[in-house]
């Protein structure tokens, strides 16, 4: 097959051997998982220079996961953007729903190569949970998956899929009982279990080498996205814009375009309630520097160092941290990342929903949510880019609730659903 | 002001001059509350202890069990800050005239500033730091500083250490090396690992810094056991465990982790 689908990053700019993007990243991990940290980071760069890991990834991405994704203009959404034209990057179209499987699946080979028998995840939305536990059936390894407790009631179905594929999953009842807590108890599963257990990080985070090594699992987005939108449209994008909880599919996408200087590279964070309300998950907009799950990065925080509970609608992105490539295209002005609030999200997932026939992950939708004002802000000449990371089946009790479609208030849902335009303007600030 | 690293090396080599095991207790600052967690040391150093470590809770606390997670959330919730980890290092320094570090994550440092956390600490007389979530290879501008200010690194060594990365720890470390009995969190277990003392003997062959063993130790049985190849066993949540159990009874708490503590001072005493 094409060698497209995995193409590791080999120039070696960033990260540093150490693991750091500027003054982000590195190892700040126990004594106890150096040495396995390490066996991963030795693995994984014998495996990026084997033409067999290469060989057998990329046919799995073509025959499991279904690469390549599709790219597919949504000119009636687009509409609502100040006639901007908008295409999608069709990730939700992968097997399991999502761009998680791009790095499960070559964590998971990575698993059999350090012959490691069991896998222990983390999991929000449960788009992990559900890619990792797919992965393991398919490969034959035991599985156990951490989820907050919040998240398994908000994202039952996903629970459901995951013991449906043999998977364990553990509801988490420590702190905020969402994302942060589920790693913080796949990394006290891991410290005990590690001689046969991989920890297969769902996300740009944690101690190198995972920034870096989940980064090139998922470059392939990107790699796809620019050669699709230079057949489809002839130019290049005016903004590539992803959601950002923990950053894997903004990473994903960003990476292929990151020396096309005009391409903007625009992160969606959560602002749940709004970022001035303190409730929210908006990390690189509120955070400030300092060190969670393994590496330095921003960081909700207390003046103490105290960890801050996040919020967001979305369990996907409900995360104080934050990929430290991401910190660093940040810093560096590379990268741009504004907030979208739990509403501007919402509304972005119905008015997909009803002017393309594509419902999306709420996660995705904060990223639709920013295209929709970056699309007004360019006007109509602009071109944009955007993941739909994942699609919104999982989410469909949670979007239920909040639009009122239940049996129960269907009177409160044909009033709320009036009118779309005017509700879209109205909420995304 | 300089810190009380040279009071600890003297506790441990005294407990080595009668040829037994130091003890060392942790519990969390704060916790049930501030004062009566300072009350509490001053309880375990009258048991027995030789050596306090005082933690500084964390919200995320990834390498603690539950027992040691739910101590920290009462300190938490109860507004345990920085200042008051001070307050309580120097109030069970000044009372005792025995050694006392603190034990926490790598975050709450850095955000507070590594110079002024360091200078504090040694004003407050205390001796040293553990923080078992800043490897040796990112620890520069911490030993940089704890060094300027007379202050111990103790570093964690793992039964999955190699020996090579044990030399590399002990040259950078300070005070004495703890070496996890076992890979896992903290918390009571039945028995002590059998790695433990495999992982001292090769931990002694890179340094001549005491090396004592946290993890798992809960009772005198343990302890004994532990004394016979260790200079030194760490107790942590067997102490937070009797002040969760007196729910509420100070009075009680007290009486119970000083009670513990002597017993265990009874097993370090290893001769027999």
């Amino acid at each position: 097959m094409s060698s497209e689908f995995f193409i590791p990053d080999l120039e070696g700019q960033v990260p540093t051997p150490e693991g750091y993007f500027g003054a982000y990243g590195g190892k700040f991990i126990p004594e106890a998982l150096v040495a396995a940290v390490d066996e991963v980071a030795v693995e994984y760069d014998k495996a990026k220079a084997d033409p067999e890991f290469s060989r057998e990834l990329n046919d799995l991405m073509v025959d499991y996961t279904g690469r390549p994704s599709a790219l597919t203009e949504v000119p009636r959404f687009a509409e609502h953007a100040g006639g901007a034209r908008i295409f999608l990057k069709r990730e939700d179209l992968n097997h399991t729903g999502s761009h998680k499987i791009n790095n499960v699946l070559g964590q998971a080979l990575l698993t059999k190569r350090m012959g490691k028998t069991r896998v222990i995840a983390e999991t929000g939305a449960g788009q992990h949970g559900v890619a990792t536990a797919t992965a393991c059936a398919l490969f034959g390894l035991d599985c156990t998956i951490y989820m907050g407790e919040v998240d398994t009631q908000r994202q039952a179905l996903n629970v459901a899929r995951m013991r449906m594929l043999g998977a364990e999953v553990v509801a988490v009842k420590s702190g905020s009982r969402t994302l942060k807590d589920a790693i913080n108890e796949a990394f006290r599963d891991w410290v005990a279990n590690v001689d046969r257990t991989h920890y297969l990080f769902g996300t740009v985070a944690g101690p190198h080498p995972f920034p870096a090594m989940v980064r090139d699992f998922h470059r392939v987005i990107g790699v796809e996205a620019r050669r699709q939108i230079l057949e489809r449209a002839g130019r290049l994008p005016d903004a590539a814009i992803a959601c950002v909880g923990g950053g894997s599919n903004a990473i994903g996408l960003f990476h292929a375009f990151v020396p096309d200087a005009d391409v903007r590279l625009i992160g969606c964070e959560p602002a749940g309630h709004g970022v001035e309300t303190g409730e929210h998950a908006a990390t690189l907009t509120a955070g400030e520097p300092g060190i969670l799950h393994g590496s330095r990065s921003y960081v909700l925080q207390d003046e103490e160092g105290q960890i801050t509970e996040p919020y967001s609608i979305s369990a996907g992105l409900d995360y104080p941290g934050i990929g430290p490539e991401h910190a660093y295209l940040k810093d560096s002005g590379r990268g741009e990342y504004r907030a979208v609030t739990d509403d501007a999200a919402m509304q972005a997932l119905r008015l997909l929903s009803r002017t393309e026939g594509i419902i999306p992950a709420i996660e995705s939708a904060h990223a639709l949510a920013g295209a929709l004002e970056v699309g007004k802000e360019l006007g109509k000449d602009a071109l944009l880019l955007v993941n739909l990371s994942g699609r919104g089946d999982k989410d469909m009790d949670t979007a239920a609730r909040y639009f009122g479609l239940y049996e129960a208030d269907t009177e409160v849902a044909a009033d709320a659903g009036a009118d779309d335009t005017a509700e879209i303007e109205g909420d995304a600030k | 002001m300089t810190g009380n690293i040279q009071l600890l090396s003297d506790t441990l080599a005294k407990a080595k001059a009668e040829n037994r095991a130091a003890l060392i207790a942790y519990l969390p600052a704060g916790f049930p509350t501030v004062d009566g967690g300072i009350a509490a040391i001053k309880a375990v150093f009258d048991g027995g202890a030789d050596v306090v470590e005082v933690g500084l809770p964390h919200s995320d606390p990834v390498l603690d069990g539950p027992v040691i997670q739910t101590a920290d959330d009462i300190a938490l919730r109860g507004g345990v800050k920085i200042a008051d980890v001070m307050r309580t290092v120097k109030e069970a320094h000044a009372a005792t005239g025995k050694p006392v570090l603190v034990m926490t994550y790598w975050n709450p440092i850095d955000r507070y500033g590594v110079e002024r956390f360091t200078e504090e600490l040694a004003a407050a007389g205390g001796a040293g730091c553990i923080l078992p979530d800043l490897p040796v290879q990112e620890s520069a501008v911490w030993r940089a500083n704890a060094d300027k200010h007379g202050l111990a690194t103790v570093f964690v060594v793992a039964p999955s250490s190699k020996d090579e990365r044990l030399a590399t720890i002990t040259a950078a470390g300070s005070g004495f090396v703890y070496a996890a009995s076992l890979m896992g969190v903290t918390g009571t277990r039945e028995s002590v690992g059998e790695q433990a003392a495999d992982l001292v003997r090769r931990t002694r062959a890179t340094s001549e810094l005491p090396v004592c063993v946290g993890l798992g130790v809960s009772n005198a049985t343990q302890a004994k056991e532990v004394a016979v190849f260790a200079d030194g066993v760490i107790v942590g949540s067997a102490f937070v465990k009797r002040i969760l159990d007196a729910d509420g009874d100070e009075t009680a708490g007290l009486a119970a982790v000083r009670e513990l503590a002597a017993e265990l001072a009874e097993g370090v005493r290893r001769v027999s």
